[in-house]
């Protein structure tokens, strides 16, 4: 069932991975801007920092050219040695202010990634089950990790350096128009086909990468194919033709990255032309500037040092680029994943539930896990507290549904479903969920301690009780044996748990949580004999004093409950005791002859 | 270096070009170099006053050796990278082509998403120092020797006043770049620990739900989130070093220029031009040093990439067509035998198969039954050589199975796998899959036989239809029966079908079945089910439990010996009766 939910969905979905579209989007930049709004004065701070990077190592060009005019121009080495005492002081201080300026940005980069990545993490620990049916669990973590750490990347290297890069050809700029606007004008007339060229750059590659991602695309298609479908290659002795396959995408793919490359191969020289050019006009009009008197050969100087300086950040910028793209396309997606709502809320003034009984109605129930495929019609039934009833039924009866409606994981459509005569829609989740012990048939331990898997880092349940709750359940002398006890992590390399002792310790999870109402779904897995005594007493002990709701799939378990009810085809079809079942001889006598009867061999 | 070394052969293919490619490089680097030259000739002469009427010549001077440099760094970029490119792609299909040679054991312990992994994170690993590694290391090299014999023919003292802080510099390089890479392995180790829980925490989240432990859960994340931003701070602690250092040390190389060229000009030992081509020189190296750092970085983690692709390429299949097959087409018969055949995966792992002796005749209908991890598949997995035989015989027509080829054994096997896998590509080159050149009235005829033309024949573009996402979805019926219409087409003289009809009702399962029986005449045929349904007809059936056969015999007998067979046939009729309710 689930399966096939997901199958569904995932045709919509499944491009998402792959959008990639604008270097700046100015709602996203908005949004994300907003992250940074705890720092505003660390911020602050940082720009002050960046401009006066910015400045200081503009300024450099301009001592030279007081240097060459003032001092050695005029013979007056002790004035040379003044400047260049200076110009030590300004290096050191714009190394250390640049220093500043880097770990800042980079520490509000990291805050505020911390921030987003909580934020994130926070949000999807709200959502209701149905999303993470829909939603593997793959993708959802690389939301958390990668598409965060791309962003990381543009935080602490792409966005910070294009506005450094900004302020610096301000600041070459202020100080070439100081010295000379004349001769500036002249030197970065050069600038527009700079521009130009840039334009027409940018236009070319990014259709050449836009190839190089389709085919790379249709490369990871064709390995990914290739790889889980292995065995028909081979079993087919396709090996030769899927190479040659191969190599025809892989080519393609080379191609088109050759595509890039020549483009890359004209602008970069194309720059570096157009910065030649830049410097022709400076000696030329410069020169004759100086010749004339009306520049000093210092000057001209700086402004060779500055044009060298002024096509470097440019050049940056371009580079810069992708790295935008891509932060901008993660930035999307974690905003979608932001923007989804749970599909569950909470009602506005939830009642209170205080002394839970244990009473569980359900009132012609109608539910879909979508649209109108219903997958239990109209099903009513009460149990009173402290009773015990086994759900019974062929797989895909509608049992586990059941469950997990009582414990809110989805909403119904029709119908109500009521906790000691209070509407669980009228409950909060956590109130009502911390009333009731779920023990799934997927075993699930975290890789974490026995403890800490028996108390989920729940402080109210304290070593004592952990101890106490393993004692019952009755693998206490297992874990004792370990060689850590209760610190053993369950997932360490030498320690194999059987899949008995797994399922011992989820009930004694369950039990230390001591829930008013215990909800079942028993493992079909067959465990060994000594395992399976632990277990049937394990359930005795943890049904004890509770409502107890069990999907069985042990007579045992079965004939220990005092109600047993026969599900089919999402409908309540019979309900009574073992003995009065079998004696109708309907389905619940089938059922029992198929799957708890033992096997004839 | 070590594994780096074996890209030298992929290198070699290239040579001329990549040796075309090391001189328009020194090329480049001659006539870049030879501009402060000019310059500081243009800045002698205005200071002498001697430039009138030369300025223009000059300038246009400075603009053509641009020019020539551009068009040999054009050049650059079309034979280095364009090689780095080629050689990408040739060590791509090598790759592949290793990857397919393995055998199952290793598609088993390497999941997909690594040997894609492999396939493209690593290979761009080893392209970016093969491109932009090589290039930009050796123009670092020329540059720097020219820039360095241009300043010494300019002034030899001044020069060995500025290279004074390129030890240092390289010290520094090599010392920050150390440690940013210890860091930054911390790093990448508390990323997948933060990668694992958020793992962990999704796929138990059914449990976090039902015991109300979100909150405790975002806890631990934040604690593990706030260390991962700890070691990255760490990281940017000695990351952000790196760059002002360089440019402060850069920056000394100028100041120091500056101080004692400008004394000299004082002392009138050199003119204000050479000093101008000190600065421009300085200008020039700067950049390379600075990128000696990531240049550095690029290799490490070329290297380590290089170092995972070397194990596959020197991954051996453990099966491989034996040296001593002579002539490569042995026509097949279709006999199977076993003969005391017992098998495990591994060493350390329990038997699958305990003491098989079966021998299925030619054209015999064989059944097996059995719960499931019983060693069906495995079983059958045996006889295309998908695994090998260690202990005990697998004979084919009397012959070890090892003395065929793979070519005509594994041509002479229709296979229909348990997990049926379609190729994105059209239900006809799905069905057609085993042959090149196919005629369509093959695919037409498997395709009825198998009972799926029906359908294709509904969709709009019939047997032209794309499969996947980019096409439809079949059904798993749907599936089941293309991929066996496709072990049909290929005309097998042994056909198996694992558990092939599962996901297809018991009606259309009779239909093909019929169809099958006059193809299955004059061949021999293996059919696995856990269905009585699909097997009751076969010559013979044998129950497998717990790796051995346990119960051999046709349907009656079978049920007549009221065993594991029996059992699952009763059970089958009550589930079938339970399904009418």
């Amino acid at each position: 069932m689930a399966d096939e939910q997901n199958k569904k969905v995932n045709e919509h979905e499944e491009h998402e991975d792959e959008i990639l579209g604008k270097a700046y989007d100015a709602k996203l930049m908005k949004r994300l801007i907003r992250y940074l709004k705890p720092y505003s004065n660390w911020v602050i701070i940082a720009i002050i920092f960046t401009v006066g990077v910015a400045l200081l190592s503009t300024v450099r060009p301009y001592l030279t050219k007081i240097a060459i005019d003032d001092y050695i121009l005029n013979k007056d080495s002790i004035g040379l040695r003044n400047i260049i005492l200076i110009l030590f002081g300004t290096l050191v201080f714009q190394g250390v202010v640049q220093y500043v300026m880097t770990y800042l940005t980079q520490w509000i980069g990291q805050k505020t990634i911390f921030d987003l990545r909580m934020g994130l993490f926070e949000h999807v620990q709200k959502l209701s089950m149905s999303f993470f049916d829909k939603n593997p669990v793959g993708r959802l973590v690389t939301r958390l990790t990668n598409d965060i750490e791309v962003l990381n990347e543009m935080f602490s290297s792409g966005i910070v350096m294009v506005f450094a890069d900004v302020f610096i050809i301000g600041g070459i700029l202020f100080f070439m128009f100081s010295l000379s606007w004349q001769l500036s004008l002249i030197a970065l007339s050069v600038v527009i086909p700079l521009i130009y060229a840039t334009i027409v750059f940018r236009r070319k590659v990014r259709s050449a990468f836009r190839d190089v991602r389709f085919f790379l695309a249709k490369m990871n298609a064709f390995l990914q194919e290739h790889a889980s479908g292995i065995l028909v290659v081979k079993i087919f002795n396709k090996e030769r033709k899927t190479l040659e396959d191969f190599k025809k995408i892989n080519y393609d793919h080379t191609k088109a990255n050759k595509r890039s490359v020549l483009y890359y191969s004209i602008f970069f020289p194309v720059v570096e032309l157009i910065g030649a050019i830049s410097g022709g006009l400076i000696i030329w009009y410069g020169g004759g500037e100086v010749l004339h008197g009306i520049l000093t050969i210092g000057i001209l100087i700086s402004f060779i040092q500055y044009s060298e300086m002024f096509f470097r950040p440019i050049r940056d910028l371009s580079e810069k680029y992708n790295i935008m793209q891509t932060a901008m396309a993660s930035s999307e997606r974690i905003f979608k994943l932001l923007d989804r709502k749970a599909a569950i809320s909470d009602a506005e003034n939830p009642m209170e539930l205080k002394d839970v009984k244990g009473n569980i109605e359900f009132r012609n129930v109608w539910f879909a896990y979508i649209n109108e495929d219903y997958v239990l019609k109209n099903i009513s039934f009460t149990i009173k507290q402290g009773e015990k009833i086994a759900f019974v039924g062929a797989t895909g009866a509608g049992k586990t549904s059941v469950m997990n409606l009582i414990c809110r994981f989805y909403d119904i459509q029709k119908g109500e479903i009521l906790i000691d005569n209070v509407n669980i829609k009228d409950i909060q989740q956590s109130d009502l969920r911390k009333n009731i012990g779920l023990v799934v048939q997927d075993i699930f331990l975290f890789s974490d301690s026995i403890a800490n898997n028996i108390s989920l880092n729940n402080n109210r349940i304290n070593p004592e009780k952990i101890k106490q709750a393993a004692k019952i359940i009755g693998i206490n002398y297992f874990i004792e044996r370990l060689p850590l006890n209760y610190e053993q992590n369950v997932k360490e390399r030498g320690i194999t748990l059987s899949q008995g002792q797994r399922q011992l310790i989820t009930f004694a999870r369950a039990l230390a949580y001591n829930p008013k109402i215990l909800i079942l779904d028993e493992a079909t897995s067959s465990v060994d004999t000594h395992s399976e005594i632990l277990i049937q007493r394990a359930i005795d002990k943890l049904m004890e004093g509770r409502t107890s709701i069990i999907i069985a799939h042990r007579l045992s378990t079965i004939q220990k409950c005092d109600k047993i009810i026969v599900m089919h085809k999402g409908e309540i079809r019979e309900i009574g005791t073992h003995q009065e079942l079998l004696e109708l001889g309907g389905i619940y006598s089938k059922l029992y002859q198929l799957q708890y009867k033992e096997s004839l061999a | 270096m070590i594994y780096l070394r074996c890209l030298i052969p992929y290198l070699k293919v290239y040579k001329k070009k990549l040796f075309l490619g090391f001189l328009v490089i020194a090329m480049s680097a001659i006539f870049t170099n030879l501009i402060p030259l000019v310059i500081s000739k243009a800045v002698d002469d205005i200071k002498a006053h001697l430039a009138y009427g030369l300025l223009w010549q000059y300038a246009s001077l400075t603009v053509l050796l641009a020019l020539i440099s551009g068009f040999f760094l054009f050049l650059t970029r079309q034979t280095i990278i364009i090689v780095s490119r080629e050689i990408e792609n040739d060590l791509r299909n090598d790759f592949l082509g290793h990857i397919l040679i393995q055998d199952m054991r290793y598609f088993h312990y390497h999941p997909t998403g690594e040997i894609m992994a492999l396939a493209t994170n690593d290979i761009s690993a080893v392209r970016n120092f093969l491109g932009p590694g090589i290039m930009y290391t050796s123009e670092t090299i020329v540059n720097f020797i020219l820039a360095i014999s241009f300043m010494i023919s300019l002034n030899f003292e001044l020069t060995l006043v500025a290279v004074l802080p390129i030890p240092l510099i390289s010290y520094a390089v090599y010392k920050i770049g150390k440690s940013i890479n210890h860091k930054f392995e911390l790093v990448q180790e508390q990323f997948s620990v933060l990668t694992t829980k958020a793992q962990e925490n999704l796929s138990g989240i059914k449990v976090v739900k039902a015991y109300v432990r979100e909150n405790s859960e975002i806890e631990s994340f934040r604690r593990l989130s706030l260390d991962y931003m700890k070691k990255n701070l760490k990281l940017a602690k000695v990351q952000s070093f790196s760059f002002p250092m360089m440019f402060l040390l850069t920056g000394f190389s100028v100041m120091i220029v500056l101080f004692v060229g400008g004394n000299k000009i004082i002392n009138e030992v050199m003119t204000i031009g050479e000093l101008t081509a000190f600065i421009i020189y300085l200008g020039l190296l700067t950049w390379p040093i600075i990128s000696l750092g990531w240049i550095i970085n690029l290799t490490q983690r070329a290297e380590a990439s290089m170092k995972r692709l070397c194990e596959v390429f020197d991954n051996r299949p453990s099966i491989e067509d034996s040296s001593s097959i002579t002539n490569s087409i042995i026509p097949i018969k279709g006999e199977i035998e076993f003969k005391n055949v017992n098998f495990r995966y591994s060493k350390e792992l329990p038997f699958v198969l305990k003491d098989i002796n079966l021998k299925i005749n030619s054209g015999e209908t064989l059944g097996i039954i059995g719960h499931t991890g019983s060693g069906k598949t495995t079983l059958v997995n045996l006889i295309p050589r998908l695994f090998e035989v260690k202990e005990g015989e697998l004979l084919i027509g009397g012959k070890d199975i090892k003395t065929f080829p793979f070519k005509s054994l594994r041509t002479s096997i229709g296979y229909v796998p348990q997990e049926t896998f379609l190729f994105s590509e059209t239900i006809e080159n799905n069905i057609a899959y085993s042959e090149q050149n196919f005629e369509k009235d093959k695919v037409i005829q498997a395709s009825q036989i198998s009972q799926i033309y029906k359908d294709v024949d509904n969709f709009p573009k019939r047997f032209e239809t794309l499969l996947g996402e980019r096409g439809i979805n079949l059904s798993g019926g749907q599936k089941q029966r293309t991929s066996i219409a496709r072990a049909i087409l290929a005309d097998p003289k042994i056909l198996i079908l694992d558990d092939a009809f599962s996901a297809v009702d018991t009606y259309t399962e009779e239909e093909i079945l019929n169809g099958l029986k006059e193809i299955m005449e004059r061949r021999t045929a293996i059919l696995i089910s856990h269905r009585v349904s699909t097997l009751k007809n076969s010559d013979r059936i044998i129950v497998l439990s717990d790796g051995m056969i346990a119960e051999t015999g046709s349907h009656e007998s079978l049920i007549q010996q009221e065993g594991i067979y029996a059992d699952i046939y009763f059970k089958q009729l009550l589930e079938e009766e339970l399904k009418e309710l």
